[in-house]
C-alpha cells in the first residue's frame, strides 16, 4: 500500500483502558471493557467484530456522542472528553445509516453538512466537484437522496462526512446492507483519499473478510480487545495450521460433518468440493477415525486466513456450540406428490406496473439440495422468494413447488413449505416455549404431537435453557435458531430461508450452516438467498440474478472457475460476482 | 502540524443555523406529512367545528299531541311550527308520539292534554307536559328550556292580549352576552385555533425531532461543530413561523368564513399567539427529548398535549362547571390560558383585565418548558 503508515506521526487516535457499560432491560451489559487501541496516521484501521462486539459504543465514544466511565481517548491530540466540539470539527463521521436526509438532493445535503462544518463558500465548488467525481455521483445532483440505491447513499454520506477536508475519517459499518460491487468501490475511494490527503481512516466491520483490506486491524470481542495488528500478523500466526480435506466424491457435506468432531479441530468450512479445516496445532488432521466410507481424501495444506486467525483467538468458545447434529422427526403419512425435482420454475415473471421485477426466470431444485439465490440488492431474489412461497401471485410463468401448482393448490404447496423471514418474524414478548407453541398450532399442530415437537425444537436447537425467557430479550444467534426451529415445526419437506445469516456472527453462522447441511442430509430441501457470499460455498447449486434476470447457474466450482486468470488463480466468490455483474452491466451501461 | 486542530471554533455561527434553517425549510416544503398537519388539518378541524359539530339545538324533531285543538291551543303550537329551533310533526295521540320517540324520529314530545282550555283560563299551573329524550342530555335540556321560554312567552302575549298581567313567581328577563344570537360556532372557533396552534406545536416539532433520530440524522448532526443551541434554534424558528402561519390561517377562516366577529385588536391577537406557539414548540421539544421515534412522540404528543388542549382548555367544556380536582388540573394546561385569551379578543375586545394574567401564565410555562428544554439537550446520545 501506501508509504509505511504512522511511522513519523503520533497516532491519530488513541483510546486508553476505556470502559463503558449500558443498562438494557434493568441490567448492566458491559459494551467496552478496559480497551485500548491505536489509530495510525494516514492509515485505514479496520474495528473488526461480530455483532454486539462493541464497535459503534467505541466510534461513539471517540467523536464525544458517548462519555467513557473510565479512560480516556485523543483524537488528532484532542481529549474528546475536554473539547468534543474541537473533534467533531476535525473528523469527518458517517454513522451505520449513512446520515443523510432522504427529502434532501444530492446537492442539499452536501450544503447541509458544509454548513454545518463551517465551509466556506468560494471553497464548495472545487470540493464538490472532487468528491462527486471521486464518488461518480455527477449525474446525480439533483435526486432525492431517499431515492437512491443503498451503494449510492454510501457514497453520498461518505461525500458529506468529507466535505470539509478533514484528517481524520471514522465510519461506522459504511458496507452494511450494501452489494458487492459497491462494497469494493468504497474501499478503493478509501484507499485514494488515504494516498492523495495523508486521511487517517477508523472503520468498523463484521465482515471478516473485509479485515484483510485493512492495513490495521482491531479485533473486538465482547467488548474486549483480542488483538491489534496488521490483518497479516493474526493469519501468520496460524500458519501450518490450515488444511484442504479433498474427496473425489460429491460427499463434501457428509465428509465436513464427520471432520467437524474430529479431534483438534477448531473450525471447518466447506468450500468447492472439499471441506477446509483449522486445527489447534500445526500438525495436519487425523483421518484415521473417519472410517471406511471415507476413502481417497487428499489433504493439503493451505494459506490461513483471517478468519482462521480470529476463530482461533476466540478458539475457547468454539467447543461449547459443538452441538450434536439435527435430527429430525419424520414426517407422517403426507408423502409428497413430486418426486425428484421438487421445485419447478418456468419462464416466472413478475410485473410491478411497468417495472419488471422479475424476468423470465427458470431453474429446477432436486430434493435435498441446497439452492441459493444470490445477487446484489434490487436484483429480485426476495420477490421470487415471496412468489415460490405463495405470498406474491406471478404475472406470468409456471410455478410447482412439492409437486403442487401455486396456483390451484396454493394451500397444499404451502403445508410442505417451512418459511424463514429476513430479520425472523418472531413474537417478541412472548416466550421461546409459547412462540413454539404458537407455530406449531399455526401449522394445525396438536396434542400430543405438538408436545414432541416443542420438545423436540427446544432440545435439537439448544433453546432448552431459554425456553421461558421472552425472544426479545435473546442474542440474535438464539432468535436466528428459534426461527428456524418454528419454520420446522410441521416437519416441511421443503425449507425458504431469506437472508437468515444477516448480522449474525461468525460462530453462530458456523452452527446454523451445521443445522442447514444436516436437514439436506436428510432429503430436506433447502432454497436460501444471502449476501454473503463465502457462504455461497454451502451451496450445492446456486443461481445469480440482477434486474430480474438469471445470469448464471451452476455449482460453487463453475461459478468460480470460469474467472480463473493467471493473475487471479483462485478467485473468491466475490470475485466471480463481482466480475459477472461487471460483465452484464457494461455494454448496456455503454448503450 | 495540523494547522486545524489550533483552529478558532465558534460557539455560535449563523452559517450553521442557517443551512439549518434551509434544511428544515426544504423538508416541510417536501413532506407531505408536516404540510398536513401544519394546514390541512386546522382546516378539516375548523370545517369540522364550524359546520358539523354545533352545540346549539336547531331543527330539533319534536313531536306535538294536542288531545282537544281549539282556538288557544292554535295559537301556542303556531309558535313552534314557526320556530327555526324545531320541525314539529303533530301526532294524534300521545302513544303515537311515544312510539316516534322510542324508534328516534323526535328528540321530544309537547302534550296539550285535553283539559289545556280549562286548566289555562282558571289559572291552575302547567297545563302541558313535556317529555324530552334523556339518552342524549345535551339536546334535551336545550329543548327543554326552549320549550319552557316559549311557553312563557306566548303566557305573557296571551295576557297581554287578553289584557291581564299574568300572575309569575319571577320574572325572567333574559340577555346573552358577547354572542347575542347564541352561536356556539362563535366560541367554537376561536377556542379550536388554540388547540390546532398546540398540534403544529407540539406534535409536529416532537415529531420531526423523533423522525430525525429514527433516521439516523440526528447522529451525524451532533458530529459536526453544530451546538445545542444551533439545533434548538433550527428547530424553533422555522416551526414557529410554520405554526403562525397556520394560526393566520385560522384566523382568516374564522373571520372571513365563518364570519366570528373579531373585536380585539389584531395585534393583541398575534402577540397572544406568539406567547402561546413558544410554549407549545418547547412542548414538543420536552417531548422530543424523550421519546426517540415518531410513533411514542406522536403518542406523547396527543395524550399529553393535544388532549388536554381538547378537553380541559375550556374550549368546548365550561372550566366553572368541572370538579374541583380537574379545575385545578387546567392550570397546568397551557392551552386553557390561550383559550381564554382568545374568547375574550374575538368576542368581548382587548379586556386587559383578562389579557394579562393569562399572558403571564403563558410566558411562565413558554420559559419552563425552553429552560427545562435547554438543560435536557445534550450533544450525546445516552
Amino acid at each position: 500500500m501506501s508509504a509505511t503508515p504512522g511511522k513519523n506521526h503520533a497516532p491519530a487516535c488513541s483510546i486508553q483502558g476505556v470502559s463503558r457499560a449500558f443498562k438494557l432491560a434493568g441490567k448492566p451489559v458491559q459494551a467496552l471493557d478496559q480497551v485500548s487501541a491505536q489509530v495510525a496516521h494516514g492509515a485505514v484501521t479496520g474495528l473488526v467484530g461480530p455483532d454486539a462486539a462493541g464497535k459503534t459504543t467505541l466510534m461513539r465514544l471517540a467523536v464525544g456522542l458517548l462519555l467513557p466511565d473510565e479512560g480516556s481517548i485523543s483524537v488528532l491530540g484532542v481529549e474528546v472528553g475536554q473539547d468534543p466540539q474541537r473533534v467533531q470539527a476535525l473528523v469527518g463521521y458517517m454513522p451505520q445509516r449513512f446520515g443523510l436526509y432522504e427529502d434532501l438532493t444530492v446537492k442539499e445535503n452536501l450544503d447541509l453538512y458544509a454548513d454545518l462544518r463551517d465551509l466556506a463558500p468560494e471553497d464548495r465548488p472545487p470540493r464538490y466537484a472532487e468528491l462527486l467525481g471521486m464518488t461518480g455521483m455527477e449525474p446525480f445532483q439533483d435526486r432525492l437522496a431517499g431515492a437512491l440505491s443503498g451503494g449510492m447513499k454510501q457514497k453520498l454520506g461518505l461525500a458529506c462526512a468529507l466535505v470539509k477536508p478533514t484528517e481524520m475519517l471514522i465510519l461506522d459499518e459504511p458496507t452494511v446492507g450494501v452489494d458487492p460491487v459497491s462494497r469494493r468501490e468504497l474501499w478503493e475511494i478509501v484507499y485514494r483519499l488515504v494516498e492523495s490527503e495523508g486521511l487517517s481512516v477508523l472503520l468498523s466491520t463484521s465482515y471478516l473478510d473485509e479485515a484483510e483490506r485493512c492495513q490495521e486491524v482491531v479485533l473486538l470481542h465482547q467488548g474486549k480487545v483480542l488483538g491489534q495488528g496488521a490483518p497479516g500478523e493474526f493469519s501468520r500466526r496460524m500458519r501450518g495450521k490450515s488444511f484442504l480435506v479433498k474427496s473425489g466424491q460429491n460427499n463434501r457435506r457428509r465428509l465436513q460433518s464427520l471432520l467437524a468432531r474430529g479431534p483438534g479441530v477448531v473450525d471447518s468450512v466447506i468450500q468447492g468440493d472439499g471441506v477446509r479445516l483449522v486445527m489447534d496445532k500445526a500438525a495436519p488432521p487425523d483421518l484415521s477415525g473417519l472410517g471406511d466410507a471415507m476413502t481417497g481424501l487428499q489433504v493439503r495444506e493451505e494459506e490461513p486466513r483471517f478468519e482462521d486467525g480470529f476463530l482461533a483467538l476466540m478458539g475457547g468458545r468454539r467447543h461449547e456450540s459443538q452441538e450434536p447434529e439435527l435430527q429430525l422427526i419424520q414426517r407422517g403419512a403426507e408423502a409428497s406428490k413430486a418426486r425428484d425435482t421438487v421445485i419447478e420454475v418456468e419462464e416466472l415473471t413478475k410485473r410491478f406496473g411497468e417495472f419488471v421485477a422479475v424476468d423470465r426466470i427458470s431453474f429446477q431444485v432436486k430434493r435435498g439440495e441446497v439452492f441459493g439465490l444470490l445477487g446484489a440488492n434490487g436484483a429480485g431474489k426476495s420477490t421470487t422468494f415471496r412468489m415460490l412461497c405463495g405470498l406474491l401471485p406471478p404475472s406470468q410463468g409456471r410455478l410447482r413447488v412439492a409437486g403442487w401448482d401455486l396456483r390451484r393448490a396454493p394451500a397444499r404447496a404451502r403445508a410442505s413449505i417451512g418459511y424463514m423471514a429476513q430479520r425472523f418474524s418472531l413474537y417478541g414478548q412472548l416466550s421461546v416455549r409459547d412462540n413454539l407453541s404458537f407455530f406449531a398450532s399455526a401449522y394445525g399442530l396438536g396434542g400430543e404431537r405438538r408436545r414432541r415437537m416443542i420438545a423436540w425444537a427446544l432440545d435439537e436447537f439448544g433453546l432448552a435453557e431459554v425456553a421461558e425467557a421472552p425472544s426479545a430479550e435473546l442474542p440474535l444467534g438464539f432468535k436466528q435458531r428459534l426461527a428456524m426451529a418454528a419454520a420446522l415445526m410441521h416437519g416441511p419437506e421443503i425449507l425458504f430461508l431469506d437472508e437468515p445469516t444477516s448480522g449474525v456472527d461468525p460462530l453462530a453462522r458456523r452452527d446454523f450452516w451445521r443445522r442447514i447441511n444436516a436437514l439436506a442430509e436428510q432429503k430436506v430441501t433447502v432454497l436460501i438467498t444471502t449476501h454473503h457470499l463465502e457462504e455461497a460455498e454451502y451451496c450445492d447449486r446456486m443461481v445469480v440474478m440482477d434486474r430480474g434476470q438469471i445470469l448464471a447457474r451452476g455449482t460453487p466450482h463453475e461459478m468460480k472457475s470460469r474467472w480463473v486468470t493467471p493473475e487471479n488463480p483462485n478467485p473468491s466468490m466475490e470475485d466471480a460476482f463481482i466480475a459477472l455483474l461487471e460483465e452484464h452491466r457494461a455494454p448496456k451501461e455503454a448503450a | 502540524m495540523t494547522p486545524e486542530s489550533h483552529l478558532k471554533l465558534r460557539r455560535f455561527s449563523w452559517r450553521r443555523l442557517k443551512g439549518l434553517w434551509r434544511k428544515e425549510m426544504l423538508q416541510v416544503v417536501r413532506d407531505p406529512s408536516s404540510i398536513a398537519i401544519a394546514f390541512v388539518m386546522p382546516l378539516i378541524l375548523l370545517l369540522l367545528f364550524g359546520y358539523a359539530v354545533s352545540l346549539d339545538a336547531k331543527d330539533v324533531p319534536l313531536a306535538l299531541v294536542v288531545e282537544e285543538p281549539s282556538a288557544v291551543s292554535a295559537a301556542f303550537t303556531a309558535g313552534f311550527e314557526a320556530s327555526p329551533y324545531f320541525e314539529s310533526r303533530r301526532a294524534a295521540t300521545i302513544q303515537e308520539a311515544e312510539e316516534m320517540m322510542r324508534l328516534g324520529q323526535v328528540e321530544g314530545i309537547v302534550w296539550l292534554k285535553s283539559d289545556f282550555d280549562s286548566k289555562l283560563f282558571s289559572g291552575e299551573q302547567a297545563p302541558i307536559a313535556v317529555i324530552t329524550n334523556g339518552v342524549d342530555a345535551n339536546t334535551a335540556r336545550i329543548v327543554e328550556g326552549y320549550v319552557q321560554g316559549a311557553w312563557q312567552r306566548w303566557l305573557e302575549d296571551y295576557a297581554q292580549s287578553q289584557g291581564r298581567e299574568l300572575a309569575l313567581p319571577v320574572e325572567v328577563e333574559e340577555r346573552v352576552w358577547f354572542n347575542a344570537e347564541v352561536r356556539s360556532r362563535n366560541f367554537l372557533v376561536p377556542g379550536l385555533i388554540a388547540v390546532i396552534m398546540t398540534l403544529i406545536g407540539a406534535l409536529l416539532t416532537a415529531m420531526v425531532v423523533a423522525r430525525e433520530w429514527e433516521r439516523g440524522t440526528m447522529e451525524a448532526l451532533m458530529v459536526t461543530p453544530v451546538t445545542v443551541r444551533e439545533i434548538l434554534l433550527g428547530k424553533l424558528v422555522p416551526y414557529f413561523i410554520l405554526g403562525m402561519g397556520g394560526m393566520a390561517l385560522s384566523v382568516a377562516m374564522a373571520v372571513l368564513f365563518f364570519e366570528v366577529p373579531l373585536r380585539g385588536s389584531l395585534w393583541v391577537l398575534s402577540g397572544a399567539a406568539a406567547l402561546f406557539m413558544f410554549t407549545a414548540l418547547g412542548m414538543g421539544l420536552l417531548i422530543s427529548t424523550l421519546a426517540r421515534n415518531q410513533f411514542v412522540a406522536a403518542q406523547v404528543a396527543i395524550i399529553t398535549t393535544f388532549l388536554p388542549a381538547f378537553m380541559l382548555s375550556g374550549f368546548i367544556f365550561n372550566i366553572g362547571s368541572m370538579p374541583e380536582v380537574v379545575q385545578f388540573i387546567t392550570r397546568f394546561i397551557a392551552a386553557r390560558y390561550f383559550v381564554s385569551i382568545l374568547q375574550s379578543v374575538f368576542l368581548a375586545g382587548d379586556v386587559w383585565s383578562i389579557l394579562w394574567h393569562n399572558a403571564l401564565a403563558l410566558a411562565v410555562m413558554g420559559a419552563l418548558f425552553l429552560l427545562l428544554v435547554a438543560k435536557k439537550t445534550k450533544k450525546r446520545l445516552d
